[in-house]
């Protein structure tokens, strides 16, 4: 029942396109066939599978690196009152700093380099997983660390089963909401500085006023999202969150 | 095999400023033996099954099981007032997620003498509170504990399910002669499983009755388990 409904969604949208690029000239707004004509030769001839990798790539390097430093941090401050008074007002300047800073500082210290640029998706990342993640430490159950108290669990076994399966929801959540922000700021970055990849070709188009390209692009770069959001990330989170359901 | 012998002297136990909930409190448990502790609420009987399970060793005194310090002892047979099964786990898993070595087998044995064979694979979520109630009771006999401890095992069940679960829990008892510890607050609940029954009362809390009963649990008659409960229910009134 979900399913045709979301896709009666994405029809929505395509006939939404559909109307404005009639309405307007070709060279301002394309048709949608146009752009996926643009599309299929950007794949077959052009450069946008390389650029897909690059980005892909770094999006991945980051993600991972933000989440498993995040997660970490994010623990150690919800277990110690301490360190999070201590380190908090860093977690909100980190949450309020405006991206484009983090980026152009960080091109100046270190060059145009691949691990400024990543770097820089990581710092802006790190903020919000060790929010998510802190906030999830403290709302664990007391009564669970009981039930480990009196049958005696080792530490792993008591990390295994009492401690992830609390944190999961929150990583998964942490993860959700750190990819959509990655996706956008790894193309904002690429603009900024890189030699390649979906932002760096889009500013490229931007400087030929190319819409048809930008938006072809764009789709590709979407279509992918698309794939992860509902071929991985969401079976994923249905298998391990599956004792959540309604009975 | 028989349970453990408890030997509990308590010299002070106290929650922050608060005046102290156990002062000089001494209670010996007899091995095998099931010892109801009744009380009103918030006179400290929780507050002393944690100490012997181990789970609380803020106090000063000591908490012996046959000998050795509660924290240092095998893990008792815990039943708390919630169920407190992990909703990630099925009952199977609740069961076997305590003792490392116990088989699937063994849990799957577990739950089919609870009166739950068939619903191994169900999450907490997708099982009533009676049977959930069951699972807890199937996990705390399943670590092999010489010792159990039940924390108001009834509460906030109705009267037949109460019935349900007392008599799962009277065969188990039957069978592996644990020395037991119940805390509850109903008379009703002692009289029918209790060989003894301590009555406390006040602040620090004493020992104020303490009844043996002569004759054999699950084997009473309606009368007596009135006259019992009865008995426990004025003790406690008149000290109160």
């Amino acid at each position: 029942m979900k399913l045709p409904l979301e896709l009666i969604s994405l029809l929505l949208l395509l006939g939404a396109w559909q109307v404005l690029a009639m309405l307007f000239p070709a060279r301002l707004f394309p048709t949608p066939v146009a752009v996926a004509i643009q599309l299929w030769q950007h794949l077959t001839e052009g450069k946008l599978l390389a650029d897909l990798g690059k980005t892909l790539t770094r999006a991945a390097i980051a993600f991972f690196v933000a989440m498993i430093l995040g997660t970490a941090i994010g623990i150690a401050f919800g277990r110690s009152r301490t360190l999070d008074r201590l380190f908090s007002s860093w977690v909100v300047i980190g949450l309020n700093l405006p991206a484009i800073v983090i980026a152009i500082m960080l091109y100046i210290w270190l060059g145009l380099t691949e691990f400024a640029l990543i770097l820089a998706v990581v710092l802006n990342k790190l903020p919000l997983v060790i929010t998510t993640i802190r906030e999830g430490v403290r709302s664990f159950s007391p009564d669970y660390d009981d039930l480990a108290r009196a049958y005696r669990f080792s530490f792993w076994r008591r990390l295994t089963f009492v401690t992830a399966p609390q944190l999961t929801p929150f990583v998964l959540a942490a993860a959700r909401t750190g990819l959509s922000l990655i996706w956008k700021i790894v193309l904002v970055f690429e603009v900024l500085g890189s030699d390649g990849g979906v932002g760096f070709r889009i500013s490229t188009f931007f400087q030929f006023f190319d819409i048809k390209g930008i938006l072809s692009y764009t789709t590709a770069f979407i279509l992918v999202v698309f794939v992860f959001e509902y071929l991985i990330l969401r079976p994923l989170e249905r298998y391990i969150l599956r004792w959540r359901q309604a009975a | 095999m028989s349970g453990p012998e408890l030997r509990i002297e308590i010299e002070g136990k106290r929650f922050d400023f608060l005046p102290p909930l156990l002062s000089d409190f001494s209670l010996t448990v007899a091995p095998s033996s099931v010892l109801a502790l009744v009380g009103p609420s918030g006179v400290g009987k929780s507050t002393l099954l944690r100490m012997i399970g181990g789970i609380d060793t803020v106090f000063r005194g000591t908490v012996a099981v046959d000998g050795v310090p509660a924290a240092d002892a095998p893990p008792p047979g815990f039943v708390f007032q919630d169920p407190r099964l992990l909703p990630w786990l099925t009952a199977l898993d609740n069961v076997r997620v305590v003792r490392k070595e116990t088989t699937r087998e063994e849990a799957g044995e577990m739950l089919r003498r609870v009166g739950l064979a068939g619903y191994e694979n169900a999450f907490p979520h997708q099982l009533s509170g009676g049977m959930q109630r069951r699972v807890a009771i199937a996990r705390a006999f399943s670590v092999n504990s010489r010792l159990l401890l039940l924390d108001e095992p009834f509460v906030s069940l109705d009267r037949t399910l109460v019935k349900e679960v007392e008599a799962v829990l009277q065969a188990l008892l039957d069978a592996t002669q644990p020395t037991t510890m119940l805390v509850t607050h109903l008379p009703e609940d002692a009289a029918m499983l209790a060989d003894r029954a301590v009555v406390l009362a006040g602040r620090p809390a004493r020992i104020v009755a303490d009844f043996r009963f002569d004759s054999r649990r699950g084997a009473r008659s309606r009368a007596e388990l009135e006259h019992i409960a009865n008995q426990l229910a004025a003790a406690a009134l008149e000290r109160a």
